[in-house]
């Protein structure tokens, strides 16, 4: 399980989060909505160590991971697909995959996992050989999302993934989230603006605003609750 | 003022320009492989150059190493060195995540250090290159009067590009260098060991320098401490004008400018006193056409 206590990020003089508290159980999905500019991204940056925390502590499996580096934390099995995909243009769609890959040593399992990918997401297969930068926004969010189970994941954070997908890629997308959620146990934690989407298939939900936690609760509650409907839901009643 | 070179000149001399463009081939792919991964010119590559002579001097002709022990040693100790100056110069930096300009300085730093660590190690009275029949001896194809080396120089060179493109396209690592040049948050959070692959690349870049620093040495015979310095800016010259960042650019570059430079002092020779000028010139002219240099961007295997 992951556990994040408290922690401050500062870029510069701007004090981007302001004292998180979350808790990611094991084998559940959890969401993190907000508005732009709330914290989300610094957040899952903070639990990679990409940013410095400037205090508090991330607690994975009872072990203190926070100033770890982020191959270190990677190797202990939780990854981040980074917000707006980043694949490898210049790496073939098959590359990137083996890049997933990268610390692991079992070759046949790695052969077996991109079997598992492939059939995942069959168009990666039929581009397997096609530089990524090739692909289109949707595909390219589907390879990076495989190129991150690649890493053998027990934590799976995605950031953003529905950014600029059109609404038919997006539910394929979610789709696919519940369904490694569910039959590889993989623990996820999901960033979104689109809030509706998240919570449906999210098990609970933090409610960020200006680097803080405002609200929290389980997806359902989350999806009543009033303040949630007028700041993210875009409905008013 | 232009003058018609005799047939035999005229093959002598591209052997020459073959012979002059591997080495500035040869050097040229250090500058563009760091200046891929970490977007650093590194300044002082040109003195790892330079320091490779010396340490070959030595072990040939002080310590009576033989020389295709001392080649070993060479590669090595230069791969080494290069590892090191990464190590003490740059990588505390990028821990710090420094801007760019300070890790320019840092390199200008090292590029001087290394200079004067040189002269009042080595002295900076001339030194003469170990003369070694098995390269310099005389060979005679046709009407043709030339060096083994002439013909060594670009076989060397041609097998060393082969295993370092087999090496940046075809192997892990090389995949991991690929992906730093490209991503480095996304290279760190695919597990890539960012540090290693960064030494990794000094260490292959400054190993080929120091093959081109050897066979610098033969042909060209004097060392002193500032010797990489010409090298060195025209071989960065051959990255930029080859699309910097990419290996067979490098060696387009390089050849190109030793086909320049030899041809030109072959048909003006009035010119010879300016031959250090055409590169110059090559450059600001591809520049002002290709930008990014005749490789840049489109190609995929950037490094």
């Amino acid at each position: 399980m992951l556990k994040v206590n408290d922690i401050f990020v500062n870029y510069g003089g701007i004090k981007a989060l302001k004292g998180i508290n979350m808790e990611i159980p094991d084998g559940k999905i959890i969401t993190l909505v907000g508005s732009n500019g709330a914290g989300k991204s610094t957040t899952l940056k903070a639990i990679m160590h990409l940013v410095n925390t400037a205090s508090g502590e991330i607690i994975y499996n009872d072990e203190n991971i926070t100033k770890l580096s982020t191959q270190a934390i990677t190797q202990k099995g939780i990854v981040l697909v980074p917000e707006g995909r980043h694949v490898f243009a210049e790496l073939t769609v098959r590359e990137n995959l083996k890049i997933g890959a990268y610390l692991r040593k079992d070759k046949e399992g790695i052969k077996k996992d991109i079997n598992m990918c492939e059939e995942l997401f069959p168009i990666l297969g039929e581009r397997r050989n096609q530089l990524s930068g090739t692909l289109s926004g949707g595909e390219q969010q589907m390879l990076a999302f495989a190129r991150a189970l690649m890493t053998q994941p027990k934590v799976l954070m995605m950031d953003e993934p529905s950014l600029g997908l059109a609404p038919l890629v997006i539910k394929d997308i979610f789709n696919k989230v519940k369904e490694i959620n569910k039959e590889q146990h993989i623990t996820i934690l999901l960033i979104e603006q689109n809030a509706n989407a998240a919570l449906k298939i999210a098990d609970y939900g933090y409610v960020m605003e200006t680097g803080t936690i405002g609200l929290e609760g389980t997806g359902a509650e989350l999806l009543s609750n009033q303040r949630v409907k007028e700041l993210y839901l875009g409905k008013s009643s | 003022m232009i003058v018609m070179p005799t047939m035999a000149v005229f093959l002598q001399q591209l052997c020459n320009a073959l012979l002059l463009g591997s080495l500035f081939a040869l050097i040229s792919v250090g500058y563009t492989m760091v200046y891929g991964i970490l977007r650093l010119i590194n300044f002082a590559h040109c003195d790892i150059f330079m320091m490779a002579m010396y340490i070959a001097y030595y072990s040939i002709a002080v310590y009576f190493v033989p020389w295709y022990i001392s080649f070993i040693i060479v590669i090595v100790a230069t791969a080494l060195l290069g590892i090191i100056v990464e190590k003490v110069a740059y990588a505390p930096l990028r821990k710090q995540n420094a801007p760019k300009i300070s890790m320019l300085i840092s390199a200008i730093g090292v590029s001087y250090f290394l200079e004067n660590f040189a002269t009042v190690i080595f002295s900076g009275r001339p030194k003469t290159f170990p003369q070694i029949k098995f390269f310099v001896e005389g060979l005679k194809i046709g009407p043709v009067n030339t060096l083994r080396l002439c013909i060594y120089v670009p076989v060397i060179t041609a097998v060393i590009m082969v295993i370092l493109l087999l090496l940046i396209n075809h192997t892990k690592s090389g995949m991991a260098m690929r992906a730093i040049s490209k991503d480095l948050d996304t290279s760190k959070l695919m597990g890539i060991n960012v540090n290693k692959t960064i030494s990794f690349t000094f260490g292959v870049g400054s190993a080929i320098a120091a093959v081109g620093s050897i066979l610098w040495g033969l042909k060209y015979n004097q060392i002193t401490p500032t010797l990489g310095i010409m090298p060195g800016f025209k071989c960065f010259i051959a990255a930029v004008i080859g699309g910097i960042g990419n290996v067979k650019g490098a060696v387009i570059g390089g050849l190109m400018l030793g086909f320049i430079e030899i041809m030109a002092v072959t048909f003006i020779p009035s010119l010879t006193g300016y031959k250090d000028v055409f590169s110059f010139v090559l450059l600001i002219i591809i520049l002002l056409y290709k930008p990014n240099g005749i490789l840049g961007e489109k190609i995929a295997d950037k490094v």
